[in-house]
């Protein structure tokens, strides 16, 4: 993963969880927290896993998004990476 | 002063001389874009990404755009081709974050254009949009393309520019790509004279030895003298190269502070007829004039005293 990116890991489950680490965890903690749920939300519950490089907004956005897209796609079965 | 001979510069955009190419899946490169200084960007879902990650990237692209700072940049998105099965996905999923324009790689014939203008009008209606302001820049990068291309020019009423693409023409011409480029003479001569002919911009393909600049330049050169109104660019290293071979001539400037000056006054006074240095300037040649002062004010030339 390059810098200014982030990875996330969708894995169907029982209900919503986020584990978030990376080098600016503590600056940017609630701000993925607000992000990644309000995503969440349009989708099935899930585990989010992210491990971030210094991502932008508009990134982490997206990678959330397409890893949720992914994983819905795949009917649930397993995870999806980004 | 009459119209036709004040000419109205036929151009009335922002002169566009350099489009960086940027992989569309690569935050950290994109979000550097206003450092780079180009004048627009070209956000690649096509040839810069992956199979694999084509989702990714057409999410990143869409996001980016609604999002991020651009600085002075024009924002356009490469998208995959009409061929293949990316191609309406991307433009379901980029249109509606208003782009400036969207560069259709493959056109080989004016229906691909019409096919993509359907497409984007069509997102444009659902989404409750200004109809016909994302523009079409129309790649052409087969024989079949090149030979058509006046009338690919005039295929669609979105369609802005037209752009060479160099590396998949010489590929299909069964010919290499060289230095001076006298393989693509006749295809850039084609793709200028049916853009003008249309009274779009023309843009020339990348150069893609990121080492030698010398190259760069010499082609910059050509495709400023062939009517080009602007180059792609594969790296940001190349973007002060090709606005260098853009800089006006001092001279030529100096005359056209002159004619626009003497237009201006023609205007005042009601005449219809200028003349310059002792010489008839007519309509074109103040078109001319007006738009190579705006292209001097990029460099920091706003007035004849700044020569």
């Amino acid at each position: 993963m390059e810098s200014s990116d982030c990875m996330v890991v969708v894995s169907p489950s029982d209900g919503y969880a986020l584990e978030y680490g990376g080098q600016n965890e503590a600056i940017f903690k609630r701000r993925t927290e607000r992000i990644v749920r309000e995503i969440a939300e349009r989708y099935a519950p899930a585990e989010v896993r992210i491990q971030d490089r210094g991502a932008l907004e508009a990134t982490l956005r997206a990678r959330v998004e397409t890893a949720f897209e992914r994983a819905s796609r795949e009917d649930g079965q397993g995870g999806s990476e980004r | 002063m009459n119209e036709a001979i004040i000419g109205k510069p036929a151009e009335k955009r922002r002169p566009c001389r350099s489009m960086l190419y940027m992989p569309g899946n690569n935050p950290g490169m994109m979000q550097h874009v206003p450092a780079f200084g180009a004048d627009s960007v070209l956000l690649d879902l096509e040839d810069a990404v992956s199979e694999r990650e084509k989702d990714a990237a057409r999410r990143l692209v869409s996001h980016f755009i609604r999002e991020v700072d651009f600085g002075d940049s024009i924002v356009t998105v490469r998208v995959n081709g009409a061929d293949t099965p990316w191609f309406e996905r991307d433009l379901e999923e980029v249109i509606p974050s208003a782009p400036a324009a969207v560069r259709v790689p493959k056109c080989h014939s004016p229906e691909d254009v019409r096919h993509a203008d359907d497409l984007i009008g069509r997102i444009e209606r659902e989404r409750g949009m200004a109809l016909g302001r994302i523009k079409i820049h129309a790649m052409l990068e087969t024989a079949h393309g090149i030979e058509r291309a006046f009338e690919i020019a005039r295929a669609s009423d979105r369609l802005e520019a037209l752009t060479l693409g160099g590396q998949d023409l010489t590929a299909d011409m069964g010919v290499q790509k060289t230095r001076d480029g006298v393989e693509l003479f006749y295809a850039r001569g084609r793709v200028v004279m049916a853009a003008k002919a249309a009274g779009l911009m023309a843009f020339d393909t990348v150069w893609t030895d990121i080492e030698d600049m010398e190259g760069l330049k010499n082609e910059a050169r050509l495709a400023v003298q062939m009517g080009f109104t602007g180059k792609a660019a594969i790296h940001p290293t190349q973007i002060d190269a090709i606005h260098e071979a853009y800089r006006p001539d001092a001279g030529e400037l100096r005359r056209a502070f002159r004619i626009v000056d003497a237009a201006e006054r023609a205007q005042r006074e009601g005449k219809g007829v200028i003349s310059v240095d002792g010489r008839m300037v007519d309509g074109p040649i103040v078109a001319r004039a007006f738009s190579l002062m705006e292209l001097g004010r990029l460099y920091g030339i706003g007035q004849e005293a700044d020569l």
